[in-house]
């Protein structure tokens, strides 16, 4: 697989802050790669510097191979996380005016129907809902057909219908064989559409790989959740994590950790056993939630 | 790959068309650029075109520094006559001839002189006054021509004034609003670059503007019958530049800032001296010279005494070429300042 993007080395260096400590990674074509961290690790200072808005203080990017000419942004396409648009436009002038800005254009009727614009097609862009908005902001961010396409925290705010439907679309895109990098807090998100994963904290990559990667190499357990109260009357404090009501016991035989429960007289009404999942892998890394 | 000329065009021509469409659909501030000051030039045409005003206005040419009192001539101790020295004679008789100035009084050659204009009553008074001082006769010279009313005189400032704050603050608070709600860092991550997106809006506005007035003028001459002895390309002309210029003027404040109080505060200290010092609802002949000087430094002074030696005394392309240079000038500064100061993001 060819590498479309390349991070060498990149240093981001403020007068009192070193928000990036030099980060190295490729971004394979047609994938999707995720970076995650909690806020102020230095995820959009990493993915400004990956578009060509932020330039490194040392390090460099590569597009191609080739560091990032003058015509870089008419090749690659970028959803903010949060971008205001000229008032009193409707969505379909918005996207003309965005789609004259560049010398190649997606047909508009594709755009349209690919992000499913048409029924707030001629409403004014500001009276539009989160979800609606959000998918003319992924059309705008299309216009130019791009081959690297930038999504920074495209589902925030979003109720879980809408993110949905939005990575809905982003599977189309990736189908379409363009090469996405994202940016969530979501985990989900992150599962479900990303190829490869870079976790980062305090400006440093803490763990990398894909997300099945990631965890098996992680994980050996399974993790059984019940409330505190049940788990207590095991005696050993040390055998669970309490996390508010609830506690959790890892463990790599479920089977053995059910009977310690029985005998010690637990109620296994509401217990509840998963796999470990990219949120605990998290927690495991760097000690705090994600959304913190 | 296109010609980068063309699509520098085209980026250009949809930022322009863009932000023309905000504009014209948000009513409020259109009705606001047009309803003012057709309510201004009204009410100032209502307050001013009755009886003129009561001071008497004498210009005297002396030498520069001269000190203007009784000793000079005992005409020069009446009270309730503004006397205010003048260097050059031919444009203080023309200001007779307009009835800008009731009387010029001329202590530079041995005998003196003085000019009345025969259609102006107020200079027959003056004449009455002058014979009563006593003193070293003037001979007497005369001139004619009909009075400009003060309506005339007062609207190419008004409607001058109305441009500048148009340009001023139609540009400055949209540009700070853009970069504040992150839109221009938007713009930033497409090829549209600083300068085209810059030209874009001070096109769009330009037009918006230069429209807008047109009509404002059209109803003025209508409604209080203005004087225009000039040409009307003439006019377009310099208004355009003058707009052009203000607008650049506009784009330098709004380069950096993401504070909408900053960016008014700023426009106001701009605004105010030139609202003051060019010459809008008083003529500034008589100020002191500095302050004259420090005028010529503003578009809107440029702007002003253009369109008012176009529309009262008929002057050519050649005679208002100085104005035009100074605004052109102007607008390539500003503009070339504002696109070199011009940061896209906050911060």
């Amino acid at each position: 697989m060819a590498t479309v993007l390349e991070a060498r080395d990149l240093i981001k260096q403020y007068p009192r802050v070193c928000a990036v400590g030099g980060v190295s990674f490729r971004v394979e074509e047609g994938s999707c790669f995720g970076l995650l961290g909690p806020n102020g690790a230095g995820k959009s200072t990493t993915i400004e510097m990956l578009e060509g808005l932020l330039s490194p203080s040392s390090g460099q990017v590569l597009f191609r191979g080739a560091p990032l000419g003058s015509h870089y942004r008419e090749r690659v396409g970028i959803q903010f996380q949060s971008t205001s648009l000229q008032e009193h436009l409707t969505t379909r002038e918005n996207l003309q005016f965005f789609s004259a800005l560049y010398p190649r254009r997606r047909p508009l009727p594709e755009l349209i129907a690919l992000c499913r614009l048409e029924e707030f097609l001629n409403r004014d862009a500001s009276k539009l809902s989160g979800g609606q908005r959000q998918r003319l902001l992924l059309a705008i961010a299309l216009v130019n057909d791009p081959e690297v396409l930038f999504l920074d925290e495209p589902t925030t705010g979003l109720d879980p219908q809408a993110r949905r439907n939005f990575w809905d679309l982003v599977q189309g895109a990736k189908a379409q064989g363009k090469t996405i990098v994202l940016t969530t807090h979501y985990m989900e998100e992150a599962h479900l559409l990303c190829d490869a994963l870079m976790i980062i904290d305090h400006g440093k990559i803490i763990a990398s790989g894909s997300p099945t990667a990631l965890l098996a190499g992680h994980f050996d357990e399974a993790v059984l959740e019940l409330p505190a109260a049940e788990a207590r009357k095991l005696g050993d404090s040390s055998a669970y994590k309490e996390k508010g009501e609830i506690a959790e016991l890892h463990t790599q035989d479920v089977n053995a950790a059910i009977a310690r429960l029985l005998q010690a007289g637990a109620s296994l009404a509401r217990l509840r056993i998963r796999q470990p999942t990219l949120e605990d892998l998290f927690l495991d890394l760097t000690g705090q939630e994600l959304r913190a | 790959m296109s010609n980068p000329i063309s699509a520098s065009w085209r980026r250009l021509r949809a930022a322009a068309w863009a932000r023309s469409l905000e504009f014209m659909r948000d009513r409020s501030a259109v009705s606001w650029n047009v309803i003012f000051p057709v309510f201004l030039v009204l009410g100032l045409g209502y307050v001013f075109s009755g009886p003129g005003q009561p001071l008497f206005k004498v210009a005297v040419l002396a030498p520069a520094g001269t000190v203007l009192d009784s000793r000079l001539h005992p005409m020069l101790g009446t009270s309730q006559v503004q006397f205010y020295l003048e260097p050059e004679r031919e444009a203080a008789i023309h200001k007779v001839q307009l009835q800008r100035i009731d009387m010029l009084i001329d202590l530079t050659s041995a005998d003196g002189r003085y000019w009345i204009n025969t259609q102006s009553p107020r200079g027959k008074v003056l004449e009455q006054l002058l014979r009563g001082a006593g003193g070293p006769p003037l001979a007497r010279q005369v001139t004619s021509g009909a009075e400009t009313r003060y309506v005339d005189w007062v609207t190419p400032g008004v409607l001058g004034m109305n441009i500048m704050f148009a340009c001023l603050f139609g540009i400055g608070y949209v540009i700070v609003r853009y970069r504040k709600s992150g839109y221009l860092k938007r713009l930033n991550a497409t090829p549209l670059r600083a300068f085209e997106f810059l030209l874009a809006q001070l096109v769009s506005r330009l037009v918006l503007i230069v429209v807008i007035n047109s009509a404002v003028f059209t109803a003025c001459r209508l409604l209080l019958h203005l004087r225009m002895e000039g040409s009307y390309w003439n006019l377009l002309l310099l208004v355009v530049l003058a707009i052009f210029s203000m607008i650049a003027m506009g784009l330098v404040v709004s380069a950096r800032i993401s504070s909408e109080e900053l960016a008014g505060g700023i426009l106001n200290v701009i605004a105010t001296p030139m609202m003051v010092l060019c010459g809008v609802f008083f003529s500034i002949d008589g100020a002191p010279r500095l302050l004259q000087l420090t005028a010529q430094l503003f578009p809107l002074t440029h702007l002003i005494e253009g369109a008012r030696a176009i529309m009262l005394d008929g002057a050519t392309l050649a005679q208002i070429a100085p104005h035009l240079l100074a605004l052109a000038a102007m607008s390539v500064i500003y503009l070339v300042l504002g696109a070199m100061l011009f940061k896209w993001r906050q911060g």
